[in-house]
């Protein structure tokens, strides 16, 4: 389903020299799996996420990146997800004076022209959101506000997981979603992404730990060190990791 | 040489998508001799058959205007203009013999039509536009709207006078007015803005050429939002109009104001005046969207817009509110103002103005607290782009008598891109200790971050960056009547079209 070819990229700098963050990243997660890359601070996890959500701020170098069956490389941020890529943000984003639902009407619409498809009607969309908002404990207050302001970091990941569940996305790349969240919300949000999980999605995972692991249960796991994945197992590779750390890639960035 | 042509047309024509208003009506027009006298002022009053108090008021303006200097304060630059070089009256040809829209030229009617605004009663309710099918049903439901259209210096129409009549509403051009009402006009034409007040309003008073007049009488709500639709079409042309608004005590009246003007290589200018008179217990909302020509990408052509707009809020509990969402004009000189007279009155100000390409604005408001217990609110988002400057300018005024007075304002900055300005001069005075003023501001720059998420959920870069545009300038929105808010959100997201990247 998503093929990452021997990826290269570097970070597009305002002035001064580019710096480079992917240096031949391997990896591909089939249609119904979920992978996770794991790896230390600074190994290039989340500008893998940036770079297949195609942000501007980094340049791809050499490599490809394939999405069911075609190369993406060179399509726009919108365009990616008009094809069904989705990216929950470590950091989510906030717009003031947008409401949740209006933004997410939009997006989803907008998604739907591109794909040729009929647009979703408003009152169609709101029973949607009222039975998503439900799974993920959120309430009709939290809807009503402008995207993601005077939430905390853990309501702000709940709000991505529900961004997913409306827009439905057929690859999910989820880039810290665990960290700000305590042990119950972790267990919501664990909930709604395995509620995604389907024989025709795919999902990729990044996290420093273990803990949301335990929930969501991946088929393969990868490590990340130094811009490469450099270790590749099944779920007993997260646990190793937990308990020995990181410590042995260090060498991989020579 | 023939490819810089080329150029230049391409991006014309660029503009030209961009300004779907830029079209111009080929029409038998009259003019005044170019150029401005005593001779043109009395040219204007023969024109339109007023009585002898208006000539002399006229000119008492002009002589005035005579010995008054241009104001450079404004934070805007544009070449001195040469008021020598402009017509002061374009009407189409036979304009004064229009008795019914069955008289008005086919060319003006579909000028209207082009622009969207309904002339006919029956299209009004069927919606004119036609874009989408409508329905009974949904005609039903749609508000409706009085029109008043002013094309160059003269009304041409004005529709539902009949059902307003019945209501007690006097909604018609000035000029008709002068000669149904005189009366009334007399007792309060220049009596908010005075023939003295300023440079451009006192250029107003002695050649203005039509507008409307509204009476609304005590205790009626105005039964359907009322709307004077400002076409400049005329080559060389200034248009001065006059709008007189006057509620009665208790009375209620919403109005709504457009304007478009063709795209010419020259500049027009337009110098408006807009007198509101609030009596006790009455309530004006005055909503605006103006998109004059702004000129081109390089800033070639546009309509040098100064305008005196002023309510004056003479009654007890009385309320008046302006809402306006200014995209177009090469140069903004504006600053509807609210004069709190009488006690527990209250003045609005929401305020919208988008700069792009190489557009000027220096606008904002005045609010003058004179009575005991009034209250203010200024609420103004400015958006810049291109290479564009703004600048925010507004006074609250509290005077000794006025213990009580309350003001709050906000004003807030968007900047887009890193060749735009955004400038807040905020004058405050306050003449009493019993007095609370808020002042607010904040600039800031349309975030990347924001971006990229809106884009990465589905949103090109355009739709992404209207929408939150459209979430900075939330709070005003929501103050337009409906179907001005959803022409305001195009306009917005027309207006800053390739404004990133």
């Amino acid at each position: 389903m998503l093929e990452i070819k021997n990826l290269h990229a570097r970070v597009n700098p305002e002035e001064g020299e580019a710096l480079a963050i992917l240096k031949g990243v391997d990896l591909k997660v089939p249609a119904g799996e979920v992978h996770a890359i794991m790896g230390p601070n600074g190994c290039g996890k989340s500008t893998l996420s940036y770079v297949l959500a195609g942000h501007d701020g980094y340049e791809v170098t050499d490599g490809a990146l394939v999405f069911e069956g075609a190369d993406i490389g060179a399509l726009a941020p919108e365009e990616r997800a008009a094809r069904g890529l989705f990216l929950s943000f470590q950091y989510p984003v906030e717009i003031p004076g947008v409401p949740t639902l209006t933004f997410l009407k939009e997006a989803a619409n907008a998604q739907r022209r591109a794909r040729g498809e009929a647009e979703v009607s408003a009152p169609d969309f709101i029973k949607l959101a009222r039975e998503n908002a439900a799974k993920l404990g959120i309430s009709s207050e939290m809807l009503k506000r402008p995207v993601n302001v005077g939430f905390s970091g853990g309501e702000k990941k709940r709000m991505e997981i529900f961004q997913a569940l409306m827009l439905a996305p057929k690859f999910l790349i989820l880039d810290e979603t665990d960290s700000g969240l305590d042990i119950d919300a972790l267990k919501v949000v664990a909930e709604g992404v395995n509620a995604l999980r389907s024989p025709d999605r795919g999902m990729l995972v990044i996290t420093h730990y273990q803990r949301l692991l335990d929930y969501l249960k991946p088929d393969v796991v990868h490590v990340m060190a130094a811009g490469r994945i450099v270790e590749t197992g099944g779920p007993d590779l997260a646990l190793t990791l937990e308990s020995q750390g990181y410590e042995k890639y260090a060498g991989a960035a020579a | 040489m023939a490819a810089v042509k080329e150029t230049i047309e391409d991006v014309r024509r660029l503009e030209a998508d961009k300004y779907k208003y830029g079209f111009s009506t080929d029409i038998e027009q009259e003019y005044a001799p170019k150029g401005l006298s005593e001779d043109i002022v009395r040219f204007i009053s023969a024109k339109k058959n007023e009585p002898q108090w208006m000539l002399d008021w006229r000119l008492d303006a002009y002589r005035r205007w005579l010995k008054m200097d241009e104001p450079v304060w404004a934070n805007v630059n544009y070449p001195r203009i040469d008021y020598q070089d402009a017509y002061y009256y374009a009407a189409p040809k036979d304009a004064a013999k229009y008795k019914s829209l069955d008289e008005v030229p086919p060319e003006i009617l579909e000028t209207y039509k082009k622009l969207g605004i309904p002339l006919r009663e029956a299209e009004v309710l069927l919606g004119v536009e036609g874009a989408e099918a409508t329905t009974a049903a949904e005609a039903r439901e749609r508000p409706r709207v009085a029109v008043d259209a002013v094309f160059d210096s003269v009304s041409v129409a004005t529709t539902f006078k009949a059902e307003l009549t019945k209501a007690g509403v006097i909604f018609m051009s000035i000029s008709d007015a002068l000669q149904e009402y005189p009366e009334l006009v007399r007792r309060y034409l220049g009596s908010v803005v005075p023939p003295t007040d300023n440079y451009f309003a006192t250029l107003n008073s002695a050649v203005f050429s039509d507008g409307s007049f509204v009476y609304v009488p005590p205790g009626v709500r105005c039964p359907m939002e009322l709307s004077t639709y400002f076409r400049m079409n005329a080559q060389g042309t200034g248009q001065f109009e006059r709008t007189l608004i006057i509620a009665d005590k208790g009375a209620y009246v919403s109005y709504l104001e457009g304007c478009t003007a063709p795209m010419r290589d020259e500049n027009q200018l337009h110098a408006a005046v807009v007198e509101l008179v609030l009596l006790d217990d009455a309530e004006i909302k005055y909503s605006t969207v103006q998109n004059w020509w702004p000129g081109d990408a390089e800033g070639k052509g546009g309509v040098y817009n100064f305008v005196t707009k002023r309510a004056d809020c003479r009654g007890r509990n009385s309320k008046v509110s302006w809402t306006q969402v200014e995209t177009g004009s090469a140069i903004t000189w504006k600053y509807p103002s609210c004069v709190l007279r009488g006690d527990n009155s209250q003045g609005e100000f929401y305020s919208i103005a988008v700069t792009n390409g190489r557009q000027q604005a220096d606008t904002g408001t005045k609010m003058i607290h004179l009575g005991r217990n009034t209250r203010s609110r200024i609420i103004a988002k400015g958006i810049s782009a291109g290479r564009s400057d703004q600048t925010y300018r507004g006074l609250v005024s509290v005077h000794a008598k006025a213990e009580g007075a309350r003001n709050f304002t906000q004003c807030d900055s968007l900047l887009i891109g890193d060749q735009c300005g955004a400038h807040t001069v905020p004058y405050i005075e306050a003449k009493t200790p019993h007095a609370t003023l808020e002042h607010e501001a904040t600039t800031s720059k349309l975030s990347e971050d924001q971006l990229f998420y809106a884009r990465q959920r589905g949103l090109d870069e355009e739709t992404a960056v209207a929408l939150l545009v459209n979430g900075f300038c939330r709070e005003v929105l929501q103050e337009l009547p409906m179907e001005f808010a959803v022409e305001a959100q195009a306009l917005l997201k027309v207006s800053l079209e390739g404004s990133v990247g």
